[in-house]
């Protein structure tokens, strides 16, 4: 039953003995830090919109590049074939892993913080979004972890297991930006499968159970298809 | 202990294994033998639940493997063929990963680390990161970690590739020390070694068992016929065929070569329980040519291994 944990621990002590955690962590705060505040003195209003509307692009490549060695290097190093010889179910390791990403999303997320404390001091910033925010952007993180767990699960090359799941999450990301390409009867669908939509609604302080749902649904769908892929390669 | 029935592996079209039929009993040390490509790596890995079967059972001591994979492997010590460990991690940082995976209580965790270190000598090597290590010591970081749990069953995928002398000395004698409690199978390709260590040897050839028991067996049952070599100087070919095929015991005479300087070559095949030799000696003393060679080639597991195994290609 708590198998997973002994998979998520190593997973999170390979993350962050190495330098591969402080690397992405360092990254994603000077892009997004940049980007942020480059603009935020000018429109002086005190709030964290300028951030979140940032996040579903930005996590698209960040987050395919912290999961892509999950399963791609014990593929390619022949490891998989000790896990799976272990007393362990694939349920345990695609949830252990899945877990790994997610976490490490969560610790990338952490020093922005940051931002909305030294907000709040100097002027008057309204919670609701900034609470809504960072939920949303966990769900986002778990839906684009849950994808990228999938990408690497098909592949031993980490490169191919990259861009295979960053084409996704931006697929996801900008698909309802192109509402302009599709049917006007399909419209409605397409707009729902796209996960910046889902990501504005709640970042809003919103809590809506269609996002909720939606978000729960693409990682159950990503970590499902994951499961097959590995039962696949029996 | 192990029941293994009709297992058949199939690759696309290629058959790898071909209903195989075996029974392995607790405390044996089995060997497994076949040429490249016989399948001996694709039947261990069938056993331990990494592959799939295409047909056929597996049961261990009652346990399907289909129903109850997680019981079979919480019994198997596995060592794949080339010890693949995640090359980033400290060899402590792994061995004790793979004690909590294998359900070891904390408390037992450090004793048994502690032990597994002595055994299989790591206590020089416990702070290296396992990617900076020799092929040896990776195998022996492999024999630590299929041992961690004290499993019923080890099965270890060639575990003296790549390995010195010294070094394979060593790992034989922690698999016979195995032995004795343990059942142990183990693949090999090198002949001595599964004669030195194995209680029984299973041959397979092209996914076929072709053979089954303990070295003597193997070589009662596939020595049915002893090939003799003798050279003799001034002889007749025709006259000394003729001769030697007189001989009682001996089934077929056959000449090998005939050279310039008078040297003619002849191997004598005898199925014979008796040694023959005294008689073919005393049937060429009572003629005027001189034996220059003669002898009788021993049935080596060698020449059973290339009997069996030829035979079929």
């Amino acid at each position: 039953m708590w198998q997973f944990t002994h998979i998520l621990k190593k997973e999170l002590k390979d993350y962050f003995v190495s330098p591969i955690a402080y690397i992405v962590i360092s990254i994603f705060l000077i892009i997004t830090g940049w980007f942020f505040f480059s603009t935020f003195f000018l429109y002086d209003q005190a709030n964290m919109r300028g951030f979140f509307s940032l996040l579903p692009i930005i996590f698209s490549f960040v987050i395919p590049a912290i999961t892509m060695r999950l399963f791609s290097e014990e593929l390619n190093i022949g490891s998989y074939e000790i896990l799976l010889t272990m007393p362990v179910t694939f349920k345990d390791i695609i949830i252990g892993k899945f877990a790994a990403g997610l976490i490490m999303t969560g610790a990338m997320l952490l020093p922005t913080l940051a931002y909305p404390v030294s907000i709040a001091f100097i002027g008057d910033l309204d919670w609701g979004p900034v609470i809504g925010g960072y939920l949303g952007a966990i769900l986002l993180g778990g839906a684009f972890s849950a994808i990228g767990v999938f990408a690497s699960s098909l592949t031993h090359n980490q490169i191919i297991a990259f861009i295979f799941g960053a084409a996704i999450c931006f697929g996801l990301t900008l698909i309802d930006k192109m509402l302009f390409f599709f049917p006007e009867s399909i419209l409605n669908i397409v707009e729902y499968l796209g996960a910046d939509f889902h990501f504005r609604n709640i970042a809003r302080g919103i809590i809506d159970s269609r996002d909720l749902v939606y978000f729960i649904s693409v990682m159950f769908i990503s970590l499902y298809s994951t499961y097959l892929a590995l039962l696949k390669k029996e | 202990m192990i029941h293994v029935e009709n297992l058949t592996k199939y690759y696309d079209s290629f058959c790898a294994v071909d209903q195989i039929n075996v029974e392995i009993n607790q405390g044996e040390i089995l060997g497994l033998l076949g040429p490249n490509g016989a399948g001996k790596t694709t039947t261990l890995k069938m056993l331990t639940g990494y592959f799939k079967p295409t047909s056929g059972t597996i049961r261990v001591n009652d346990f399907d493997i289909d129903t109850h994979p997680l019981e079979i492997k919480q019994m198997i010590g596995y060592l794949p063929e080339s010890s693949p460990f995640y090359k980033d991690m400290l060899v402590y940082d792994y061995l004790e990963y793979v004690s909590k995976i294998k359900g070891i209580r904390p408390e037992d965790r450090h004793p048994r680390l502690r032990y597994l270190a002595d055994l299989c000598g790591l206590n020089h090597i416990m702070h290296k990161a396992i990617g900076e290590l020799s092929k040896g010591l990776n195998q022996r970081v492999g024999l630590a970690h299929a041992m961690m749990n004290d499993p019923q069953i080890l099965i270890l995928d060639e575990p003296t590739q790549g390995l010195d002398p010294n070094q394979i000395v060593e790992i034989r004698h922690i698999i016979k020390k195995i032995g004795q409690e343990k059942t142990v199978i183990f693949s090999t390709h090198i002949l001595s070694e599964a004669e030195a260590t194995c209680d029984r040897i299973v041959i397979i050839n092209r996914g076929k068992i072709v053979a089954d028991g303990n070295t003597a067996d193997l070589k009662q049952t596939a020595g049915q016929q002893t090939t003799i070599q003798i050279s003799l100087l001034n002889a007749d070919p025709d006259a000394a065929v003729k001769t030697l095929a007189a001989v009682d015991g001996v089934d077929t005479v056959e000449q090998v070569s005939h050279t310039d300087d008078g040297v003619l070559k002849l191997n004598a095949f005898t199925s014979s329980d008796r040694d023959v030799r005294e008689k073919i000696y005393t049937a060429v003393k009572a003629t005027d040519w001189v034996m220059i060679e003669f002898l009788q080639e021993a049935k080596t597991l060698e020449t059973i291994f290339r009997d069996l195994t030829k035979q079929m290609n």
